[in-house]
């Protein structure tokens, strides 16, 4: 935290853990944080993942119509019928690596790394880590466990309010 | 001349912000930072985080490919 009670807040409920979906809470709390806001991140559910101290995170893109991979100058979609073969989801990992890589995009584990360094406030939700059966230790160093109440008493305060 | 430099070429959004916010940090208060960037994004951005900040946007410019901004500590 910056320690300037005067600053405008962020808190940003993070349930989602996928390569892709993890990008757009960790960019907004890290400018934000920058921004001289005072930003909570509240990992829950499948966004709890993005807190493990081993990070391998995986884009799929079965069910995700939208998704349009840069190829050959064009563009390659991929029907759930192909995406669904054994080797996909690996194969749009390694794809999606390669463009964050090529187009100077910071990986997780760095955005993480930022959003602790600008002392983002993170909380770990206690329910996911009993209902998913991790332990404190699996995750990073830093995170307050708490619950929904933890995280409402936050909200109450805050500015902004995002759901991702 | 600016008093330091920062050189983000290549970079993607949002680190040529939080570089130069890191950056801005160290500086002395009035001092002069110039941004090198070529994400075209940081046009708009720069302007909104100085806006927000209090820190001035001294001067933005392209030259060819990249785009330079001097920001002057003043959040």
């Amino acid at each position: 935290m910056s320690g300037d009670q005067n600053a405008k807040t962020m808190s940003i409920i993070v349930t989602k853990g996928a390569l892709d979906q993890a990008y757009p809470p960790f960019i907004l709390a890290t400018t934000a944080a920058a921004m001289g806001l005072n930003v909570t991140m509240f990992f829950t559910f499948y966004g709890l993942t993005l807190l493990k101290k081993d990070l391998n995170l995986k884009v799929t893109t079965l069910g995700n119509a939208a998704m349009e991979m840069p190829m050959m100058g064009g563009h390659m979609a991929m029907p759930n019928i192909l995406a669904a073969i054994p080797g996909a989801g690996a194969l749009t990992t390694a794809m999606m690596k390669d463009l964050i890589k090529k187009n100077g995009v910071a990986s997780i584990e760095e955005l993480r790394e930022l959003a602790v360094e600008a002392d983002v406030n993170i909380i770990a939700c206690q329910m996911t880590l009993d209902l998913f059966d991790y332990k404190r230790e699996d995750l990073i160093e830093g995170p307050e466990l708490g619950g929904a109440a933890t995280y409402i008493e936050v909200a109450t305060k805050s500015d902004i309010n995002l759901f991702i | 001349m600016a008093d330091e430099v920062l050189d983000v070429k290549g970079l993607n959004c949002p680190l040529p912000i939080l570089r130069a916010k890191k950056k801005l940090n160290s500086m002395e208060q009035n001092a002069t930072l110039e941004i090198l960037a070529t994400d075209p994004g940081a046009v708009a951005d720069f302007e909104a985080f100085c806006r927000t900040t209090g820190n001035t946007l001294v001067e933005s410019r392209e030259d060819g490919d990249v785009f330079a901004f001097v920001i002057q500590r003043t959040g």
